[in-house]
């Protein structure tokens, strides 16, 4: 099999950056992502999409271009549609296999680069496994990917990505009925002081207000401060219902598409068993790194929004580092040139992450998300409910792992990714013990379902040779 | 069929599939979970555990609602692309299942 210096999974900002980079101070890269193009989930398509969607999409969409033509301009090899399933550390390096369309293959690295970005939170609330229910990033990728846009849609939750979204379905000529926000004024007072901690992040933080200058021009209709939201409909999603200033409220639609910000995709970083820590503001693990994105293992960079929400913004300049690291441990690169050039992008990221204070304090998660009723359910794979999650905690179960022997939560399909946290959150509750100490699930390889077809395809391992 | 999507790009290659026996035309090389939305189709499959209708959910392949048949093969719709002649089923889930 053969060795390459580096491997990065993920061809987001963060990914296509480090790799870029690393392979122009002369290592040998591969890049795998599961998409058919480079992007991740903010310029997903932005090749391909023509000018009427970027027209619709903006200009920071626009931006993610120039990232991928620096990539495909770059000596790194890029696979397409290669979904990572299995990742083995071996005596010197990694060993990586992956799923295209053509098969299954192996790759050996040298060094890794985790960059799998994002995942949205998961938004457990009754109703939420109907039909017509998505996330408002898969109403998003459906418009940046394939063009299609929800016709009679509410948008609901909270984040200024819902904003964003609403502006896009509204250049497209498909404004939402509706933006239902579960923050509150108190909640905006609440993030006031933080403002000043994140002048650091001006750039990005008037965007923000340039956003909501524009959605105001659209004149949608804003509903703030909403709790008990719940989807109601039989067989399918047939509208949302609400309560504000005491009175419940219906809006009928199609769609309804939720979002409570996004989590760290861990999946990987779980399996290959690195530190993590629990991020009280973000309310979700991140896994440990030092300043260049080293994990507590060596040799693996987390990097982008799996080491901690911040932004695409962010994730370039925490690619730059990661790639300068990588260069300097591979001899490419000496320590004063390597601290030379550190600097600029570190104080970019650093101004990017001093805005997070701000948008946790006045976007915070729901607390009908972080504490569900007792019939919502929370595991979608297997159908089991917050009130059952609870009865294992009466009778004992302290900690997620223990869970699925009570009842196969997680334990389907999506391996606890839209549940985890959730799980978490009402065992830490339960037992009125820390978040840190409650953990999550264990993850174990393969990170996606593989078919007993493709494992027959695999040739066996070189340690047999 | 009446789809609660409108598709923005509609002057594309269609190429023939069938759903469930019945034929359709759909983009050449589409995402197909894009593609059935917007075609009109609003459930995709029963869960095993209770039978309830689901359709995508996240659209990046983490959630694992879409899932379908190709030819007999589960796979995610979210992350499959349209090709003539597709083969596909929607999983009917428990209530449905066969013995
Ligand atoms: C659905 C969604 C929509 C978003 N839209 C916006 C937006 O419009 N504007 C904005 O500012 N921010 C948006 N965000 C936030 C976004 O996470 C960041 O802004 C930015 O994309 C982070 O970059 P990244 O490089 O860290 O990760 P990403 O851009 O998320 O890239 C990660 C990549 O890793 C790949 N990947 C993950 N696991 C595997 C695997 N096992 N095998 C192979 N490949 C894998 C994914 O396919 C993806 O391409 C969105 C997030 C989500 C989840
Ligand atoms: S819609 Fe979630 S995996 Fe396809």
């Amino acid at each position: 099999m053969q060795m390459v210096d580096l491997a990065v999974i993920g061809a987001g900002p963060a990914g296509m950056t480090a790799a870029t980079m690393a392979a122009g101070a002369g290592l040998s890269v591969v890049v795998l992502d599961e998409q058919p193009a480079p992007g991740g989930q903010i310029y997903r398509a932005v090749a391909s999409g023509g000018t009427a969607r970027a027209d619709i999409l903006g200009k920071d969409y626009v931006e993610g271009a120039v990232l991928v033509q620096g990539l495909l301009a770059s000596t790194a090899r890029h696979e397409r549609g290669a979904v990572v399933w299995d990742i083995a550390p071996l005596d010197e390096g990694f060993e990586i296999t992956f799923s295209q369309e053509s098969g299954p293959s192996r790759v050996a690295a040298r060094r890794l680069v985790l960059a799998t970005g994002a995942l949205e939170r998961p938004i457990p609330v009754p109703g939420w496994t109907l039909p017509g229910v998505m996330t408002a990033g898969a109403g998003q990728i459906l418009l940046k990917a394939s063009g299609v846009v929800a016709g009679s849609a509410v948008l609901a939750g909270s984040g200024p990505l819902l904003y964003l979204l609403a502006i896009q379905m509204s250049r497209a000529g498909a404004p939402p009925l509706a933006i239902v926000e579960t923050q509150s004024w108190r909640d905006q007072l609440r993030a006031t002081p933080r403002v000043l901690g994140a002048l650091r992040g001006w750039r990005t933080l008037f965007k923000g207000f340039g956003l909501l200058a524009e959605l105001r021009g659209h004149a949608i209709r804003r509903i703030t401060g909403a709790r008990n939201l719940a989807i109601i409909g039989t067989g399918r999603a047939e509208g949302l219902q609400f309560t504000t200033k005491g009175r419940t409220q219906q809006i009928s639609c199609d769609t309804v598409l939720l979002h409570q910000g996004v989590v760290p995709n861990t999946q990987a970083s779980r399996a290959l068993g690195l530190e993590h820590d629990w991020h009280h503001g973000q309310r979700a693990f991140v896994p440990r790194t030092d300043i260049w994105g080293e994990s507590t293992h060596r040799g693996i960079f987390v990097i982008g929004d799996g080491a901690g929400i911040a932004g695409a913004k962010a994730a370039v300049p925490a690619g730059e580092l990661a790639a300068l690291q990588i260069a300097h441990q591979a001899g490419a690169l000496d320590k004063a040139t390597r601290d030379k050039k550190a600097g600029a992008p570190r104080k970019r990221l650093e101004a990017e992450r001093s805005l997070r204070p701000f948008l946790e304090a006045a976007y915070p998660v729901a607390a009908q998300v972080l504490a569900p009723a007792d019939t919502t359910m929370v595991c979608r794979c297997e159908e089991v409910t917050a009130g059952e999650v609870r009865k294992w905690a009466a009778l004992g179960c302290k900690g997620p792992n223990q869970t699925k022997a009570f009842g196969r939560v997680g334990m389907g399909p999506c391996q606890g990714r839209y549940c985890g946290l959730t799980v978490t959150e009402i065992l830490a509750r339960s037992h009125d013990m820390p978040h840190s100490a409650v953990g999550s699930y264990r993850i174990r390889m393969p990170l996606k379902p593989v078919t007993l077809g493709e494992l027959a395809l695999l040739e066996p391992t070189d340690a047999a040779e | 069929m009446n789809s609660a999507f409108r598709d923005l790009t509609p002057a594309q290659q269609l190429v023939p599939v069938t759903l469930d026996g019945d034929e359709l035309m759909l983009p050449d090389g589409a995402n197909l979970a894009a593609a059935l939305l917007a075609y009109g189709v609003g459930v995709f499959r029963g869960t095993p555990v209770s039978g309830a209708p689901r359709a995508p959910y996240c659209m990046m392949g983490a959630c694992f609602d879409c899932l379908i048949e190709l030819h007999g093969v589960t796979r995610q719709a979210c992350m499959t692309q349209v090709q003539a002649g597709l083969v596909i089923t929607k999983p009917k889930g428990r209530d449905h299942a066969d013995g």
